[in-house]
C-alpha cells in the first residue's frame, strides 16, 4: 500500500517498462513509461500498432505484470501483489471493455452484467437490482433476457458497458471500444462513454486508434515503439 | 450455483459434439459391462460348488471312466457322508445348434448331494421310480415348451443311438445362478442299454460325487480315496468341486483374460476421445477463461467449469451406458442362452462402471484444467477476434 498518492491522482506510473520473449530474443514493448491520470478524467491512449498501448492498459488494470516500476491505482501498488490479490482487486476497482465485447456466449445479457456481482457478498436481490440499473444506463433493460447471438454489435457492447460499471470500480478500461462497430454504434458507444464520464465520474483509459474516438478524451496521450511521446507520431 | 450452470450451458452449446461424446462413452460403459458380465460367466460353476462336495475323476483325464465298482469302496472311507456318481452323456437334441448339458445320474443319491435343483416330491418320486424317466431345469423346458409326460429323444455321440426319455420332473434353481438348462436321466438306463449294446463300457462311470460333513475334511478324505486306488488300473483323482470346475474355466482361462483385456482397453480408448474433446473446448474456451479470470474469478472457478463439463459428459454418457446394460443383457442373455447360464449383470460390474465413468471424466479434465487456470490473462484475450 502506497497512501503518499495525490487525493485527485486515481492512476500513478512510474519507471514501467516491459518486455517479451519472441523467437528466443528479448523484445523491449515499454520503456520507462510515466504516467499520472486524474481521477474522473477521459484518457485516450494512441499510437500505431505494436507501439505498447494495449501492454500498457493491461499493466493498468493488473492483467500483465511489469518488469520494472510502479503502478498505483487508487492507493494501491498494484505491482506488489501476487495472483489471488489481483484477481481481488481487479474485481473491486476495474471495468473492462473490449473490442470484441467479450460476453459470455451461453449467458443472457442479465447473466452477463451479474458475473462480476457473483463475486461480491450482495444478496440475490441486491445483485438484480445493480444489474438493472446498470443495464438501464445503458438503455437496454428490455433486453436483459437476450443472448450475445440475439443482439447486433453495439448492443454487445452496450451489455459489456453496463458489465464493466455494475461493481462501480475506480476505473474503466476499454481496448479498442469502438474497433468492431460500424460509425452509427461507434458513435453511440462513445456517447455513452462520454456520458459515464461526465455524469457518473467515472475515470476512463481508453486505447484506440480513431482519432474520432479520441476527440471524446480530455487528454490524448501517445505511445512510439514503446516510448510515450508529446506529438502524435 | 453459478459454475453448475455455465458448465451446464457450455457442455449443451456444441450439442453435436457434447451428444456423440456421451454416445461414445455410453457404447464403451455397455461393452465394458457386457465383456465383464461375459468374463465372470467363466467362473460361475466355481461359485455355485459347495464345499462339502468332492469330485472323484479318473487320474489319467476326464475322458476315461472309473468302474463302479469304486462306489462301495469309496462308501467306506471315513467322513464320506454320501456317494453319487455319473456320466457325462453328450446327447444331441433334433441337431447340434440345440445345445444343452445332458447327464446319466443315479437319481437318488444325486438329488440329495443337489438341493439346490428344487424338484417337487411327487415329481420326484415319479423320476426316481421311472428308470427312462428324466428331470430338465425350467429354462430348458420353458425353450422347447416341453411338459411333464412328454417324449424326449436325444441322439447319442458319446454313446451312439436313439435314446427315449419321458419327462418325469421340472426343477427349479434355489439360486438365479443354478444351472437351469440341463437334463438328467438314469445312469442305470444308460449302463442297461449299454450292456446290451456295447458291453465293454458298461459298467463304467465318468465321475463320482463325494459328499462330506465338513469342508475341512476334504484334504483327508481325498487322500484316502486316491489312496485306495493308487496302482490300480484306473486311478483317482479327487479334489473339491470348486477345484474340478476351476480346472474347466482354466482351460479356457486365456480367453477370459483376453476379454477382460479388452474390456479395459476400451475404457482407455475412451478415456483418450473424452480427453481430445475436453482439450478441444478448453482451446476454444480459453479466451472465455480469459475474460473470467479478468473480472477477478480465480483459478478453482475456472477449474470448476472445466472438470464440471467433462464430469458432466462422462457421468452422462456412463449412466446411459449402465442404464443400457441390463436391457442389452436380456437381449444378450436370450441370444447366446444355449451356451451362457444366467446372464445377470453384477452389481460389482456396475459400480465399476459408475468408477471408470468418475475416472474417465477426471483424468480428461486435468490437462485442459491446467491449461486453462494457467493461462495468462493477455494471452488469453489475444486469442479472441
Amino acid at each position: 500500500m502506497d497512501n503518499s498518492q495525490p487525493q485527485h491522482t486515481v492512476v500513478s506510473i512510474e519507471g514501467v517498462a516491459k518486455s517479451y520473449w519472441r523467437g528466443g530474443q528479448v523484445v523491449p514493448v515499454l520503456e520507462d513509461i510515466s504516467l499520472d491520470i486524474e481521477r474522473g478524467e477521459f484518457l485516450a491512449l494512441m499510437g500505431p500498432s505494436g507501439s505498447g498501448k494495449s501492454t500498457l492498459l493491461n499493466l493498468i488494470a493488473g492483467i500483465d505484470s511489469v518488469d520494472a516500476g510502479s503502478i498505483i491505482v487508487d492507493g494501491v501498488n498494484i505491482v506488489g501483489l501476487d495472483e489471488s490479490e489481483l484477481a481481488d482487486w481487479r474485481a473491486a476497482h476495474v471495468g473492462f471493455i473490449f473490442q470484441f465485447y467479450n460476453l459470455i456466449p451461453v449467458l443472457t445479457a442479465f447473466e452477463n452484467v451479474e458475473l462480476p456481482l457473483l463475486l461480491t457478498s450482495l444478496s440475490r436481490r441486491e445483485r438484480r437490482e445493480h444489474v438493472q440499473a446498470a443495464l438501464s444506463v445503458v438503455s437496454l433493460q428490455d433486453r436483459m433476457d437476450h443472448y450475445p447471438s440475439q443482439l447486433s454489435g453495439g448492443q454487445q457492447q452496450r451489455v459489456a458497458i453496463a458489465r464493466a460499471i455494475v461493481s462501480d470500480p475506480s476505473i474503466l478500461v476499454a481496448d479498442e471500444p469502438t474497433g468492431d462497430l460500424d460509425r452509427i454504434s461507434a458513435g453511440e458507444i462513445l456517447g455513452l462513454m462520454g456520458r459515464l464520464n461526465s455524469e457518473f465520474g467515472k475515470t476512463i483509459i481508453m486505447v484506440t486508434h480513431d482519432p474520432r474516438a479520441a476527440e471524446k478524451a480530455h487528454t490524448i496521450r501517445y505511445l512510439e515503439k514503446g516510448v510515450m511521446v508529446d506529438v502524435h507520431p | 450455483m453459478f459454475i453448475l450452470k455455465i458448465f451446464f450451458r457450455n457442455a449443451l452449446s456444441h450439442r453435436l459434439r457434447t451428444g456423440l461424446t456421451i454416445l461414445g462413452i455410453t457404447i464403451a460403459i455397455l461393452a465394458f459391462g457386457l465383456l465383464r458380465t461375459v468374463a465372470g460367466l467363466w467362473h460361475i460353476g466355481v461359485e455355485r460348488s459347495l464345499a462339502t462336495r468332492l469330485v472323484t475323476r479318473n487320474a489319467i483325464s476326464l475322458v476315461f471312466s472309473l468302474p463302479i465298482s469304486y462306489y462301495d469302496r469309496i462308501r467306506q472311507v471315513p467322513g464320506v457322508k454320501s456317494v453319487s456318481y455319473g456320466n457325462w452323456f453328450g446327447g444331441v437334441y433334433i441337431d447340434e445348434k440345440y445345445f444343452f448339458a445332458n447327464e446319466a445320474i443315479e437319481p437318488q443319491s444325486f438329488l440329495e448331494l443337489y438341493p439346490e435343483f428344487i424338484l417337487s416330491d411327487d415329481q420326484k418320486q415319479a423320476f426316481i421310480h421311472d428308470r427312462k424317466g428324466c428331470i430338465v431345469g425350467k429354462k430348458l423346458a420353458s425353450r422347447y415348451g416341453w411338459k411333464l409326460g412328454d417324449q424326449l429323444i436325444l441322439k447319442g455321440t458319446i454313446f451312439p443311438g436313439q435314446w427315449e426319455f419321458v419327462l418325469r420332473g421340472i426343477f427349479r434353481g434355489a439360486e438365479k445362478s443354478t444351472e437351469e438348462r440341463v437334463l438328467f436321466f438314469h445312469w442305470d438306463y444308460l449302463n442297461e442299454t449299454l450292456k446290451k449294446t456295447v458291453p465293454r463300457r458298461a459298467d463304467q462311470v465318468g465321475f463320482y460325487i463325494i459328499g462330506i460333513d465338513k469342508p475341512e475334511q476334504a484334504a483327508q478324505v481325498s487322500q484316502d480315496v486316491d489312496r485306495l486306488f493308487k496302482n490300480s488300473l484306473a486311478e483317482t483323482l479327487t479334489e473339491t468341486e470348486k477345484a474340478f470346475q476351476l480346472g474347466f474355466a482354466s482351460m479356457t482361462g486365456a480367453i477370459m483374460v483376453a476379454i477382460q483385456i479388452v474390456s479395459y482397453v476400451v475404457i482407455v480408448i475412451i478415456m483418450a476421445v473424452v480427453a481430445n474433446t475436453m482439450a478441444m473446448t478448453a482451446r476454444e474456451r480459453i479466451g472465455q477463461y480469459a475474460i473470467f479470470k479478468t473480472m477477478g474469478f480465480k483459478g478453482y472457478h475456472i477449474a470448476g467449469m472445466v472438470f464440471g463439463e467433462s464430469l458432466l459428459i462422462s457421468i452422462t454418457g456412463c449412466i446411459c451406458g449402465i442404464l443400457l446394460t441390463f436391457p442389452a443383457g436380456h437381449l444378450f442373455g436370450d441370444l447366446l442362452g444355449d451356451y451362457l447360464p444366467s446372464f445377470e449383470v453384477k452389481q460389482s460390474t456396475i459400480y465399476m462402471d459408475l468408477g471408470f465413468g468418475v475416472l474417465v471424466g477426471i483424468v480428461a479434465g486435468i490437462f485442459p484444467t491446467v491449461r486453462a487456470v494457467k493461462i495468462r490473462i493477455a494471452d488469453g484475450l489475444r486469442r479472441i477476434g
